[in-house]
């Protein structure tokens, strides 16, 4: 019996994804998997889960705020896209995206959420080597309106026990970015017209490409619903149903548009005026009541060209890991340097 | 049944999926283009391909656009459906039937008396007639093994309830605009339940997860409460499965 991680407290949603469940969608089964992968890959990376299949393994999602949880192996390596607080006396405090070796009886939780003074919904806590939970229908993700996967397919609870896949965590020195990611929220999502533009206004079109939303506190991991010009139907919000792609934006009779993530359906019969590109998908998932976005169209050859420099960025981020020697001092330069929040290293967040 | 005589609509959703649509109608013969290229895809396996996604009247195909593009795939899929018929004539041959039990009485049943008093029939009658046709497996979706099944006789069509119902038992069989369906779990609905199946239409631990899927055939057999109770009782120790006939 490998150790686990006592949760103490669960924070307001926390969860198991991975990269999501695929290959059953045609039963109807949603793709789940983390909101914004990009966090959860480069916090797998950083934990030393490795570039490649690694970094798609399953780690902690927790929205708004974090979990409370305690080391109850003799070690454990992990890593996180929030500072990691360790409540020692004195509290010692990890930076985001740097790994750290846990012993026995360490409590830790999380602090502010990065990207930007506007924060992200969402961070990702991954543990070297992963956790031993048994993967539903080829993955860890839980998908909690089926009840399917992750822990008994819910979110956590004070006193679950987050397994263990290793029994103790690979001897090395401990690593970080060599630069933090820039996860501020984009004034813009990039989107593909389509597939069903044609069922929309001009004014409709218009108004989609160039007035800003806002999204409501009606978000959740299926969806943002966002608030902002009335986008008119040109014949009636009611199609025959078909698939959805994981950012497609539909728009039902209200006309105020729904962005469509991690948990959503695999069909539907609402007109869907344009898709979120595969490489602003993450953003999209960061994105959380009250903040403001707009859309931008780009055609799918662009779309594809942006996904493989956003590959090719992630793969340097995560094959170049530098040494973290003394984090305490060096790595808040770095994290100040660029342009991380405010808060991470002074004690606000948490 | 109309028959398909123009080639499909490829649609982009974003640079993951593209939709393959045949028309924009529910119709069997849209369906069946459908499936059959669901078939046909399944067979040519194309790189980058990763799943693709039934729907009445289109294919939803996703794919991973680090291994293959959309124009690519409009070319391969456009040739995949100019192709020999014989893969559609194999896929045909496995159709399967489904004889999934029902039970109408009292208890199982909440709507059937309203939609007899709705549809001008008895509650005897409304069983028989939905009893009697053969339905087709459109789709599946709404929820995890939620199955769309048609078409209904004209005589049971009706809207959805007015309200909603916030829990709806698993097990319902319950119709609406022209279609049955069964809830694989409790959820939401709002759908006129007008029998209950003790058989599990979705077990996310089985593989494949659910127990129908398009393309498939399906007819309700009415079944007296007891054998509704000796079925629930070998199903909860796991000593019951359903097992498809294969049509001709």
């Amino acid at each position: 019996m490998n150790g686990h991680l006592l949760v103490v407290a669960p924070g307001l949603h926390s969860t198991v994804q991975d990269l999501g469940r695929f290959g059953y969608q045609a039963y109807g089964v949603p793709v789940a998997g983390a909101l914004d992968p990009i966090g959860l890959r480069l916090a797998n990376a950083v934990a030393g889960n490795g570039a490649g299949r690694g970094e798609g393994r399953g780690a902690l999602e927790f929205l708004y705020s974090g979990p409370t949880l305690e080391v109850a192996a003799a070690a454990v390596r992990v890593a996180a896209s929030a500072e990691i607080e360790i409540l020692s006396d004195p509290p010692r405090r990890i930076p985001p995206w740097q790994s750290v070796r846990l012993v026995c009886g360490e409590r830790f939780r999380f602090g502010a959420l990065p990207g930007a003074s506007r924060g992200s919904v969402c961070g990702y806590l991954a543990v070297e080597g992963g956790f031993a939970i048994a993967p539903i229908l080829g993955s860890q993700s839980t998908y909690v309106r089926g009840r399917i996967g992750g822990l008994e397919g819910r979110p956590l609870r004070a006193g679950d026990r987050l397994a263990l896949a290793l029994d103790s965590p690979g001897e090395r020195g401990e690593v970080c970015l060599a630069a933090p990611p820039d996860l501020a929220p984009p004034a813009r999502l990039r989107v593909v017209l389509g597939p069903q533009d044609d069922h929309f206004t001009q004014a409709a079109l218009d108004a989609f490409l160039n007035q800003p939303f806002t999204v409501t506190p009606e978000a959740d991991r299926m969806g943002l619903r966002l608030s902002g010009p009335r986008l008119d139907h040109a014949r009636g919000f009611n199609i025959v149903s078909d698939g959805i792609a994981t950012g497609a934006i539909q728009v039902p009779g209200s006309g105020q548009p729904i962005v469509l993530l991690a948990d959503h359906q695999t069909t539907g019969g609402y007109p869907k005026i344009a898709t979120v590109i595969s490489a602003d998908l993450p953003a999209a998932g960061r994105l959380k009541p009250g903040d403001e976005i707009g859309f931008a169209a780009v055609s799918v050859a662009e779309a594809q060209e942006v996904r493989r420099s956003l590959e090719a960025e992630l793969g340097h981020r995560m094959r170049g890991l530098v040494a973290a020697h003394t984090p305490a001092v060096l790595n808040q330069a770095a994290l100040y340097g660029g342009n991380l929040i405010s808060g991470v290293v002074d004690g606000a967040g948490g | 049944m109309a028959a398909i005589t123009q080639g499909p609509r490829f649609l982009p959703s974003g640079d993951t999926a593209l939709v393959v649509e045949f028309g924009d109608r529910i119709d069997r013969g849209l369906s069946a283009a459908v499936i059959d290229l669901a078939e046909r895809l399944r067979v040519a396996d194309l790189g980058g391909v990763t799943e693709t996604v039934p729907t009445f009247r289109s294919l939803l195909v996703h794919y991973d656009p680090l291994a293959t593009s959309a124009e690519r795939l409009i070319e391969q899929i456009s040739g995949l459906i100019a192709g020999p018929i014989g893969d559609r004539a194999a896929a045909q041959a496995s159709t399967r039937l489904w004889r999934i039990p029902a039970c109408h009485e009292a208890g199982l049943a909440p709507d059937l008396a309203e939609v007899a008093a709705t549809t001008g029939l008895t509650p005897d009658e409304v069983i028989a007639l939905f009893g009697a046709d053969r339905y087709h497996v459109y789709m599946v979706g709404f929820v995890a093994g939620f199955p769309y099944l048609g078409d209904l006789p004209e005589a049971l069509r009706l809207p959805r309830r007015e309200t909603p119902r916030v829990q709806v038992p698993a097990g319902s069989v319950a119709i609406a605009a022209g279609m049955a369906a069964v809830y694989p779990y409790e959820s939401p609905g709002g759908w006129h339940l007008i029998g209950r199946t003790p058989a599990p239409l979705f077990d996310a631990r089985a593989e494949p997860p659910a127990l129908l899927r398009p393309g498939d055939a399906v007819l309700f057999e009415p079944i007296p409460k007891a054998e509704f109770e000796r079925i629930a009782r070998a199903v909860a120790k796991h000593d019951y499965a359903l097992m498809p006939e294969a049509l001709a």
